[in-house]
């Protein structure tokens, strides 16, 4: 049953350091396809660490792979994704006059995905 | 080559008023004769001048751009399109850098010097002149909060103070010093926007005060042969009663030359005792003390009415006058060199306050013995816009117009000014010639700019003569810049870069043992990072220095 | 690693806005790379360890095939003139050396200029020119800050050296202990890791900051505010209440904020939210703000487009002069919309991290991009001229976040010609090509 849940991407340090080697190498594609989510959220979803789920947002959707927080660091119903061009697939192309798409706290639903 | 004849010649400093004669162009500069080939210009009926030198506005920077991107809808309403030779742009009080030089141009100026840079923004400042077409232009450095400089003046050591400054003068290739509001930056950025009244007052976290910084800074620009003096922008600006101060820091510079900027806004007066904190008019003060004293000059400052923009050093002023308007306000702190505030502002002929300063700045022209040592300027854009420049003119050279304007602001404010008393003086053609440029140019130190002599830079405006000052000074004809004709029938025919002014003043290498480590502990960039290569002079010309300039008088009326 | 050693120091490391200049390099000559980077951060280091000169790559690729650099610079400038409605869009990563050369070039083809800033600090620059800003250079921060506030960013992964060489642990002049002479103060909807270095760590509710933020402005011109706030901001009263306090006591303070207000629900009215916070505070106290900045020199491209045409970003130069309009005139929208009948993308990869929209737009439409290494964007243009790397190869300018302009020490030769010099290339073949700069005819059709 997919739950729906909000994403936030942004900068990590392995994002920064992986795509100095350039984004088409394997650990930036590595790091920008991985998803942290709330253990809890985890648990109820049947998830483990490197599990693959599907993020599906009113643009798009990515299966990518998890990877468990505690509630201390990440609140129950947040996502946090390294931006790259998963994140981007499930934006939104409008900006509302802004021209700036929203990145952050993207509405998406989350489930698992089985092999 | 040209041969530019029969034109009417104001040429004040080689004391050619009004007569009718040729002028000979050849490689850039003004030369004796041509041989006959040369391209002949037809000037009869036009009035030649030397090009138009602006000494004080502020047109690149990093203060400049961030008002610059203040102020969307202030471009909005004035476009400047591209041509066949010329970038685009956009105007209003704070133009794009490339509509900057044009706009001079246009107006028949050929030099201007940014006022007011802190010394890491020089880099910056460049880049800008890189972008600013055909006027030649310098700028002065922000020294009279320099942390560095108060510690080293705190100790004492008034040689390591010289030698700094000289080193801070050669590595951003700035033109001289300036101060503005000395003392104030550590009372603003170290005691909660605290700031400096008093010139006698101790400053915030130096056994200094401002009396000792401004001394020390006119001593030092001096010894160090400057072609101009130690520039200052008085403490207590726009305040009531503020000719005082004016009158303090212009003493201090007794035995040297010093210039005092936008003087308009530093000659008010107040009424003692009484509730009301509205100023009043000092201006024959002001105008009486530099008449006496050669060894000052200052530009006045005028205050036009309509839309400007203030952009200055003096943080808390902008400030102050940010929470009186109520709308945006830019706050920019340099580490150890400066603050700068910035706000949209306008001004109104039916404001007391407002109309009192514009009658002032005209008071300080008509009231002006020496038209070499006061010269004009609105401190472009805070008094007003550069290219309100020719209006300005018109109201100095005929009095039924200025009357006109006088009758129309608020009469409270006119009643308090030697307006009403009746001066009725019109400036005539060669005084235009002199605070416009002869003066400036001479003030500056540039020899070869500001007159038609053999060997000036062929720098030259050509202009239609017309009874209505401000259409003859707003478009002239034909505008030469070092020997090509940039404007030829009110239109650009070439784009043209023009060359950065600077000094190059001597310094002991040793003083670098002094300042590297300062830079070390407290500065955020590295001390090799900082100064500024050569490569980004482009076309440029080094003012040379004169040594032991200490008891000169400004260069004014012979 | 060989003999043939060269030592480069104060060089100046362009992976973040930090733009540190205290960067020792050792190079390796022979081997073409940089072994070692002294003082960088691991962002700094992999920055310099991967831009070693990479001799593999082709000059440029033309429809996929190899071609030379002036194959590419023809085949760039025939598109740029034949375009109705360019856009030129990127410039984050360059000089400004080069900035000012595409700029040339969008004037002569009245195309739309637009910079990385448009997606990333955009709306921190429309609140600039809504409500201004109190700001102040780093170094003034790092001397005489007690009181640091850094909202929506989290700088131990995206600036490391923000904390450690201009802020939280740097010892200033007026801040001799550094960390110990300071308040640090972190507001995010998550305990990123940039949480460890903060005193007080504010958790909000995602999309809420501009409730916060406006709820501070109030508590600090001392209104009352309902307690109700902490239903919708998931912040507590008294913790608001608290914070206020510290920004109106403190001596000199510093509000340091990233994407977590632009990239969000309310946008320039976050940003604009806090600077009107800052300058309120300035009432009570010396407080300023910052916008801290991703790129190495978007603060460069930012300053370049704003005294070149006035505006900062979103320009369009169709009519011969400068018009701005967020929304109308940004990349994302131009792309998002379709509307646009060629790019010319330089440093930047929107095909990678733009809409989906966009991405398929830029497949349709004739795409140019310079670029050192291949990227997304690089896979589906038509014309990819491969570039040295500035800073690593290539000299020129570049504009610090707060400002202050670098000259770069490039360490390693390289043989790919720099972004500036092919876009002079371009621009003096297009201007070949348009006959003279192309003026637009006033009033006709």
């Amino acid at each position: 049953m997919p739950e729906t849940m909000t994403l936030i991407g942004g900068r990590s340090s392995r994002q920064g350091t992986s795509l100095c080697a350039g984004k088409l190498e394997a650990e930036y594609i590595e790091v920008s396809s991985t998803v942290e989510m709330n253990a809890e959220d985890m648990a109820r979803l049947g998830l483990k660490d490197g599990d693959a789920v599907r993020l599906r947002s009113a643009s798009g959707e990515v299966d990518v792979r998890c990877k468990g927080r505690t509630t201390k660091d990440l609140p129950p119903g947040l996502l946090f994704i390294a931006y790259g061009p998963l994140s981007s697939r499930l934006m939104a192309s409008d900006t509302a006059g802004s021209g700036m798409p929203i990145s952050k706290h993207i509405e998406v639903t989350v489930e698992p995905v089985s092999g | 080559m040209l041969h530019i004849a029969n034109g009417r010649v104001y040429d004040p400093a080689n004391g050619i008023d009004g007569k009718v004669q040729d002028i000979y162009v050849a490689n850039g500069k003004i030369v004796k004769d041509v041989p006959p080939g040369a391209r002949r210009i037809d000037a009869k009926g036009m009035v030649i001048m030397p090009g138009g030198v602006d000494m004080h506005c502020h047109i690149a920077g990093p203060k400049v751009n961030l008002a610059r991107k203040l102020q969307p809808e202030d471009h909005r309403h004035d476009v400047h399109p591209r041509t066949a030779f010329t970038r685009s742009g956009v105007g209003g009080t704070v133009p794009s850098t490339f509509a900057t030089g044009y706009r001079y141009a246009l107006l028949g100026y050929t030099t201007a010097m940014e006022a007011a840079v802190p010394p890491i923004g020089a880099r910056h400042t460049l880049e800008e002149f890189h972008d600013t077409p055909v006027i030649d232009k310098g700028f002065y450095i922000v020294m009279g909060n320099n942390v560095l400089l108060y510690k080293l003046l705190e100790q004492g050591r008034r040689e390591d103070f010289r030698n700094a400054l000289a080193w801070w003068l050669a590595a951003t290739k700035a033109y001289t010093a300036k101060l503005v509001n000395p003392g104030s930056d550590e009372a603003w950025k170290g005691r909660r926007n605290a700031n400096i009244t008093k010139l006698d007052e101790k400053i915030e976290a130096f056994e200094l005060t401002p009396q000792q910084v401004i001394g020390a800074l006119i001593e030092a620009v001096d010894e160090l042969g400057l072609p101009h003096p130690a520039h200052i922008h008085c403490n207590n600006l726009g305040h009531s009663g503020n000719y005082a101060t004016t009158l303090e820091t212009m003493r201090i510079a007794e035995g040297h030359r010093a210039h005092i900027a936008h003087i308009q806004f530093h000659s008010y007066g107040e009424v003692p005792g009484k509730a009301s904190h509205n100023p009043t008019s000092r201006a024959k003060v002001i105008a009486d003390y530099i008449n006496a004293h050669p060894n000052i000059s200052a530009d006045v400052g005028q205050v036009m009415f309509g839309k400007s923009t203030i952009m200055t050093a003096d943080a808390p002023l902008a400030y102050m006058l940010s929470r009186f308007v109520g709308g945006k306000w830019v706050n920019s702190d340099t580490e150890h060199e400066s603050g700068c505030g910035i706000l949209p502002f306008a001004y109104q002929d039916k404001v007391y306050t407002h109309a009192l300063q514009w009658a002032i700045g005209l008071e300080l022209f008509l009231l002006s013995k020496d038209p070499w040592r006061m010269v004009f300027s609105t401190d472009h854009p805070n008094g007003g816009s550069f290219m309100s420049y020719p209006r300005l003119i018109r109201l100095l050279m005929d009095r039924e117009f200025r009357k006109e304007q006088m009758s129309k602001i608020n009469q409270k404010a006119l009643k308090q000014t030697a307006l009403a008393d009746g001066l009725d003086r019109e400036y005539t053609l060669q005084e235009i010639a002199i605070v416009t440029r002869a003066g400036p140019a001479r003030l500056l130190g540039l020899t070869n700019k500001g007159h038609l002599g053999p060997g000036a830079d062929a720098d030259i405006t050509i202009y239609d003569e017309d009874k209505d000052k401000e259409r003859m000074f707003g478009a002239p004809r034909h505008v030469i810049k070092d020997g090509q004709m940039i404007i030829e029938d009110h239109e650009f025919r070439a784009d043209h870069q023009g060359r950065m002014l600077h000094v190059s003043p001597e310094y002991d290498p040793k003083i670098v043992e002094v300042i590297r480590p300062f830079f070390e502990d407290y500065y955020s960039i590295r001390f090799n990072n900082y100064a500024v290569d050569d490569s980004y002079l482009g076309p440029h010309e080094v003012i040379p220095t004169l040594m032991r300039r200490s008891t000169a008088t400004a260069p004014g009326k012979k | 690693m060989s003999d043939n050693i060269r030592i480069i120091n104060d060089a100046t490391c362009t992976f973040c806005g930090c733009v540190c200049d205290d960067m020792h390099l050792t190079v390796d000559v022979d081997a073409h790379k940089i072994t070692k980077a002294e003082n960088a951060c691991v962002l700094g280091r992999a920055w310099f360890k991967e831009h070693g000169v990479d001799e593999k790559r082709p000059y440029a690729l033309i429809e996929g095939r190899e071609a030379s650099t002036e194959e590419a610079i023809e085949a760039s400038a025939q598109i740029l003139v034949n375009a109705r409605f360019p856009l030129i869009y990127g410039l984050s990563d360059t000089t400004c050396e080069a900035q000012r050369q595409a700029l040339a070039i969008a004037d002569m083809i009245g195309s739309n200029v637009d910079t990385t800033t448009s997606v990333c600090h955009g709306p921190s620059g429309m609140a600039f020119e809504g409500v201004g800003e109190s700001t102040a250079t780093l170094g003034e921060i790092r001397n005489r800050a007690d009181l640091l506030v850094f909202w929506g960013g989290n700088p131990a992964e995206s600036h490391p050296r923000l904390f450690t060489r201009y802020t939280v642990t740097a010892k200033g002049m007026y801040v001799p202990q550094g960390r110990k002479d300071r308040t640090v103060v972190l507001v995010d909807v998550r305990r990123s890791p940039s949480a460890a270095v903060a005193d007080i760590f504010v958790q909000v509710k995602p999309q809420r900051d501009f409730e916060v933020l406006w709820a501070l402005r109030a508590l600090v011109k001392g209104r009352r505010v309902d307690p109700a706030i902490e239903q919708v901001t998931g912040v507590p009263l008294a913790t608001l209440e608290d914070l206020a306090q510290r920004m109106k006591n403190c001596r000199f303070g510093a509000l340091l904020f990233g994407m977590g207000l632009t990239m969000t629900r309310g946008r320039h009215f976050n940003s604009g939210a806090l600077l009107a916070l800052a300058t309120d505070l300035n009432e009570y106290t010396h407080f300023v703000a910052k916008p801290v900045r991703g790129h190495g020199n978007v603060t460069g491209a930012d300053n370049v487009v704003s005294w070149q045409t006035g505006f900062p970003f979103g320009v369009n130069l169709g009519r011969g002069y400068p018009r701005f309009n967020p929304g109308e005139f940004t990349s994302a929208d131009l792309l998002g919309r379709g509307e646009t009948d060629a790019a010319l993308i330089i440093a930047a990869d929107p095909g990678a991290n733009f809409s989906n929209a966009a991405i398929e737009h830029l497949k349709r439409i004739p795409v140019i991009v310079l670029d050192p290494k291949l990227t997304h964007t690089g896979k589906l243009a038509r014309v990819a001229i491969t570039t040295a790397t500035y800073g690593i190869s290539v000299p020129g300018t570049v504009y610090r976040m707060d400002d202050v302009a670098i000259a770069l020490r490039p360490a390693l030769p390289s043989p790919y010609p720099s972004d500036e010099d092919v876009l002079t290339r371009i621009k003096e073949r297009v201007r070949e090509l348009l006959g003279g700069n192309r003026v637009p005819a006033m009033g006709a059709a």
